[in-house]
C-alpha cells in the first residue's frame, strides 16, 4: 500500500512575523492555523485530525488543540524529530486519510526563540531529562553549531570541499531572499562576505548559519474528495520517506545523512528520479546541511556537492536546481528553530505557481521538500516529500 | 596559536546504569562497552548492546589512545575544541581536545586520554590531548 495520490496539501500559511514580542507561542499556533484555513477555504469544523511537535507547549494535541478549540478530533500525532517533524507529519496525515481515520488534518508549528533571546546554535541545549547521551556529550559543550561543524570538517577532509563552495549556498539563498519582504536578511551577499564573516565553529562562519526567528507556519492535508471541492491549485503528495541516523554505538560516519534513506524511499514511492525535480526545498540550518542532503538525495554524487552548489547552480533562473526560493532558513525564517514547515510551504507555493515572480520556477510540476531535525553530527531525523501539481 | 581554554565544566548527570563508567573515570581509567555476542566494542557505554539489544554486555578498559576523526574549534571568548576521537578499539567518542594549540589540530592526529575535573561531587570528564 502506498500513500501516493491519497492526500493533497490544501492549505499552507507562513506567519509574516520574525519577531513576536507581543504574542504568546500558543497565539502564534492559532494565527498560523487560521491562516492555513483561510488559504484552503476551510473552516475549523472541517478539521478532524491535528498534528504538532515539541514546539507546541504542554502536551500539544491536548493543550494546543484546546487553545485552538479543536473538538471531535479523531486523529492525533505528536511525533517530534526536531525540524524534520512537519514533513513526516504530512506523510502521517496521509496515512491516516488513506485508512479513513481522518479527512482533513491540521499541522502547526510556532515559537519565539528570538524574543526569548535564545542562543540557538552556540549555547548547549538538551531536549529533556534522563536523556542517555547527555552525560557523554553536554559536558563537552555540545551545541548545534559544533555538531554540524564536525560534519563540514570531515566533508572537507574526505572530499576536498571548500569554505567558498559552502558559501555559494548562502549566496543563492540571499539572491532569493531579496525578493521576500518578510525575510530577516534581504541583502544579497557574496562568497567573500560569507568567508570573511566571523568564524563561529570551524569551518562554519556566521553566514554559514541560519537565522534565529519567531513565527511559525501551518499546513492542512486533506483527502482527494475535499481537495477537489476547494478552489485552490491541487498539490498532490506522491512520495514520502522518513529515517533516522544515529551514532550506531560509536561507529558514526559523518559523511552522509539520513536523507540517503528517506530520499530513496520517497523517490521509489513517487516513481521519479532526482533529475525530474525542478525545485527543491532543502533544510538549511547551516550551509553544510544543504550540501550533505543534496548529495544524499541523489542530486549529485557523494563528495561532489561542493562543485554542484557553486557558481549559482541553486539560484532560480540561473542554476539547474533552484532551492529555497523564499530565502530559506539561511536568510528568511527558521521559526522555533525548526525549519520543516517553511520547507513544505515554499514547495507548495512553487507547485501552485505562487512563489514570487522573480523566483518562480517555470513549466514544472514536481517539487521536493526535505528536512533534517536534531543534530547532523550526533543523531537526527530525516524526512522527504515529493509533490506534484495536478 | 590559540591555546585551548581551561573551561569551567558542568556537573555530569550520573545515573544507576552509567555509574560504573564514571566511577572508573574518577580513578583515571577509561572504560568502553563490549558486546559479548558480537565481540565488538561500543560507546557510549550502556546496559544493552547497540548492535543486538542483548543485555550480554560488559565494561572493559580501553587503551586510552586514538586518532581525531573530526573536530571543530568553537570561537567563543574561551575557545575550545569539540571532537570525535576514534579509539584504537574502534568506537568514536564525542569529546574535547585539550592542553593543545587549537590551530594545530588535524584530522588523523594521534591523541591520548586525560581526565579533567568538573564540579565538586561530580566525576571528571573524559578528554583527549595530542600525543
Amino acid at each position: 500500500m502506498s500513500i501516493k495520490g491519497k492526500g493533497y496539501i490544501v492549505g499552507a500559511y507562513e506567519h509574516p512575523t520574525r519577531l513576536a514580542t507581543d504574542k504568546s507561542v500558543s497565539q502564534l499556533h492559532a494565527e498560523v492555523a487560521w491562516g492555513a484555513l483561510q488559504d484552503a477555504g476551510l473552516s475549523k469544523a472541517d478539521i478532524d485530525g491535528y498534528i504538532c511537535a515539541g514546539d507546541a507547549p504542554g502536551l500539544g494535541p491536548l493543550n494546543i488543540a484546546d487553545y485552538l478549540g479543536l473538538n471531535g478530533l479523531r486523529f492525533l500525532d505528536s511525533t517530534d524529530v526536531g525540524g524534520s517533524s512537519y514533513l513526516l507529519h504530512v506523510a502521517h496525515a496521509i496515512q491516516a486519510i488513506a485508512l479513513g481515520r481522518a479527512s482533513c488534518v491540521l499541522i502547526t508549528l510556532a515559537g519565539r526563540p528570538a524574543s526569548e533571546a535564545m542562543a540557538t546554535g552556540t549555547a548547549p541545549r538538551t531536549w529533556g531529562v534522563n536523556v542517555p547521551d547527555d552525560p557523554f556529550e553536554m559536558v563537552y559543550g555540545r551545541t548545534v553549531a559544533n555538531a554540524y561543524a564536525m560534519v563540514a570538517m570531515r566533508h572537507m577532509y574526505e572530499f576536498g570541499t571548500t569554505s567558498e563552495q559552502l558559501a555559494w549556498i548562502k549566496v543563492a539563498a540571499s539572491h532569493h531572499a531579496q525578493h521576500n519582504p518578510h525575510a530577516k536578511l534581504r541583502k544579497v551577499v557574496t562568497v567573500e562576505d560569507v568567508v570573511n564573516s566571523p568564524m563561529i565553529s570551524d569551518p562554519l562562519h556566521r553566514l554559514d548559519c541560519c537565522v534565529i526567528t519567531d513565527g511559525g507556519g501551518a499546513l492542512i492535508v486533506a483527502s482527494p474528495e475535499i481537495a477537489k471541492s476547494l478552489k485552490r491549485p491541487l498539490v498532490k503528495v506522491i512520495g514520502a520517506g522518513e529515517a533516522t541516523k544515529n551514532q550506531a554505538g560509536g561507529y558514526i560516519d559523518l559523511t552522509y545523512s539520513g536523507a540517503r534513506f528517506s530520499g530513496a524511499r520517497a523517490f521509489a514511492e513517487a516513481g521519479v528520479t532526482p533529475s525530474d525535480i525542478k525545485y527543491a526545498s532543502i533544510y538549511d540550518s547551516f550551509t553544510i546541511t544543504v550540501l550533505c542532503q543534496l548529495e544524499d538525495l541523489g542530486f549529485c554524487e557523494k563528495g561532489k556537492g561542493g562543485a554542484f552548489v557553486s557558481d549559482g547552480n541553486l539560484i532560480s533562473g540561473v542554476g539547474k536546481l533552484p532551492f529555497n526560493t523564499d530565502g530559506g532558513g539561511l536568510c528568511s525564517n527558521h521559526p522555533a528553530n525548526r525549519g520543516g514547515v517553511t520547507k513544505v510551504i515554499e514547495a507548495v507555493r512553487q507547485a501552485r505557481g505562487e512563489a514570487h515572480p522573480a523566483v518562480q520556477v517555470k513549466d514544472h510540476s514536481l517539487v521536493l521538500a526535505h528536512g533534517t531535525g536534531g543534530l547532523l553530527g550526533t543523531r537526527h531525523g530525516s524526512a522527504t516529500l515529493i509533490m506534484e501539481r495536478e | 596559536m590559540t591555546p585551548a581554554a581551561d573551561r569551567k565544566l558542568m556537573a555530569i548527570q550520573v545515573d544507576p546504569t552509567n555509574k560504573p563508567y564514571f566511577d572508573a573515570a574518577s580513578e583515571g581509567r577509561l572504560l568502553i562497552g563490549l558486546c559479548k555476542d558480537t565481540n565488538k566494542h561500543f560507546f557510549y557505554p550502556r546496559g544493552c548492546s547497540p548492535f543486538t539489544l542483548s543485555p550480554n554486555v560488559e565494561l572493559v578498559e580501553a587503551k586510552g589512545t586514538g586518532t581525531i576523526y573530526s573536530f571543530t574549534v568553537m570561537r567563543t571568548k574561551e575557545p575550545f575544541s569539540v571532537a570525535y576521537v576514534e579509539l584504537d578499539e574502534g568506537p568514536r567518542v564525542f569529546t574535547n581536545i585539550v592542553d593543545c594549540d587549537l590551530d594545530a589540530l588535524r584530522i588523523g592526529q594521534k591523541v591520548k586520554v586525560v581526565f579533567k575535573p568538573t564540579q565538586e561531587g561530580s566525576p571528571p570528564a573524559t578528554m583527549f590531548t595530542p600525543v
